[in-house]
C-alpha cells in the first residue's frame, strides 16, 4: 500500500530519534494488543542498553503471560519455578557477585504463590530488581481473582464482584515490601502514556544503579492494563486503569534511599 | 528559518492495531487504517503531514513497531 503523508527525505538513519532497541529480539510479542508488558520489556532493554550491561546482566522469567520473555529480550535469562523467581534470582546473585541479576514478576507470580520468596529475598536484602507488574488479575489463566483484585472488581471467578467478607481485602505488597529494611528502593509507575512511560524508565535505571552500588533491593510495581481479562478495548482498559486502579495504587516513589517517602506523589 | 519536522515509518505487519498511539499523539497524527494487515489487525498509520517527531507514540507502543525521525531543516 503506498504510503500517505511519508517524508522520504527526512528518513535517513542519522534522523533517527527512536527506535525499538537492537535487544529487543526481532519477534512479534505474544502478547495481547496493548499490553503493557512490550513497553516495559522495551524500556527494561533500553535501560540495559543505556548503562552497557547486556553481557553482564541475568534475567529471571516467572510464570505467567511474561514466561515467555526468554523469547523477547536478546540476555541471559532463566526460567523459575512459579513464584520463585526472587529465590533463583538470589542464588545467581550469591554465586555472580558481580552480574546483574533482575526478576520480571507478575501479579499472580509475586503476590501469591511466591509471596514468602519474595518477603524473605527484600528482607535479607539481596542486590536484585525486582520488577513487578500489577494488573490486578491471573491474565494468562483466563482473567481468574488475584491477590491484588480490586474491591468490587468483576473477574471469571468472581462475577459479582470481588466480595472482600468472604473473599479478602486486595493485598498491597509493594507497601508491605517498603517496609521490610532490606529495601533501598520502591516505587510504583505506569507504562499506559509516554510520561508514565518515561518515569518507568527512569526508575528501572534508578534501581539498577542501586544494584551496582550493592545497597539492597530495588523493587518497581509497574500498575500495568489486561484489556483482554477485563474485557475492554485497551484505550478504555487504560482509562479505567486510571479511575480505579490508580486510587487504590498511587503512583510515585514509596521508599527512596532505604527511607519512606511520608506523602506520596500522585500523578495520573 | 529553521523548522524541525518529524516523521514515523510504522510497522504495519507488526502492529495489533491497540490504538494506544493515536491517544499519546498530541498532533492526531496518527489514525487506525480500514485495512487489515495480515494477522487481521486495522493497524495505524499516518493521516496528516503534522508530525514533529516527539517521539510519544513509540514509547508507548507496547510493540515498538514504530521509528521515528526528526531533522531541522532550513526553509527560505
Amino acid at each position: 500500500m503506498e504510503e500517505l503523508f511519508a517524508k522520504p527525505e527526512i528518513r535517513k538513519p542519522e534522523n533517527i530519534v527512536y527506535k525499538k532497541t537492537d535487544l529487543m529480539v526481532d519477534r512479534p510479542l505474544s502478547y495481547c494488543p496493548g499490553c503493557g508488558h512490550g513497553t516495559v520489556h522495551r524500556m527494561l532493554m533500553e535501560v540495559l542498553e543505556e548503562m552497557d550491561i547486556q553481557g553482564n546482566t541475568i534475567g529471571v522469567s516467572p510464570v505467567g503471560c511474561s514466561v515467555l520473555a526468554y523469547d523477547f529480550l536478546n540476555i541471559d535469562m532463566l526460567g523459575a519455578a512459579h513464584g520463585r523467581a526472587p529465590a533463583l534470582a538470589t542464588a545467581i546473585k550469591r554465586l555472580w557477585p558481580y552480574r546483574f541479576v533482575f526478576t520480571y514478576q507478575g501479579d499472580g507470580d509475586l503476590a501469591a504463590i511466591g509471596t514468602a520468596e519474595t518477603i524473605h529475598a527484600c528482607n535479607r536484602g539481596e542486590n536484585i530488581t525486582i520488577i513487578f507488574i500489577n494488573n490486578g488479575i491471573y491474565g494468562m489463566t483466563g482473567g481468574q481473582m488475584a491477590p491484588t483484585t480490586l474491591p468490587g472488581m468483576r473477574t471469571s471467578t468472581s462475577p459479582y464482584g470481588r466480595d472482600v467478607q468472604t473473599m479478602g481485602h486486595p493485598l498491597k505488597i509493594t507497601e508491605l515490601i517498603a517496609h521490610l529494611p532490606g529495601v533501598e528502593y520502591v516505587t510504583r509507575q505506569s507504562v499506559h502514556t509516554p510520561v508514565n512511560a518515561r518515569r518507568t524508565k527512569k526508575a528501572i535505571r534508578k534501581a539498577f544503579e542501586i544494584q551496582k552500588e550493592k545497597k539492597g533491593v530495588g523493587f518497581i510495581e509497574v500498575v500495568s492494563n489486561c484489556n483482554s481479562g477485563w474485557k475492554m478495548t485497551p484505550v478504555q482498559a487504560n482509562k479505567w486503569m486510571e479511575e480505579n486502579m490508580f486510587p487504590f495504587y498511587p503512583l510515585g516513589d514509596i521508599k527512596v534511599d532505604g527511607k519512606l517517602v511520608e506523602k506520596k506523589e500522585t500523578v495520573s | 528559518m529553521a523548522k524541525i519536522i518529524g516523521d514515523i515509518l510504522i510497522n504495519t505487519e507488526r502492529c495489533k492495531g491497540c490504538e494506544v498511539c493515536v491517544a499519546a499523539c498530541p498532533f492526531t497524527v496518527i489514525a487506525m487504517s480500514k485495512e487489515v494487515n495480515s494477522k487481521g489487525y486495522h493497524f495505524a498509520m499516518k493521516v496528516n503531514a503534522e508530525c514533529t517527531g516527539c517521539t510519544n507514540c513509540a514509547i508507548v507502543c507496547p510493540d515498538g513497531v514504530i521509528t521515528v525521525y526528526r531533522a531541522k531543516v532550513t526553509t527560505e
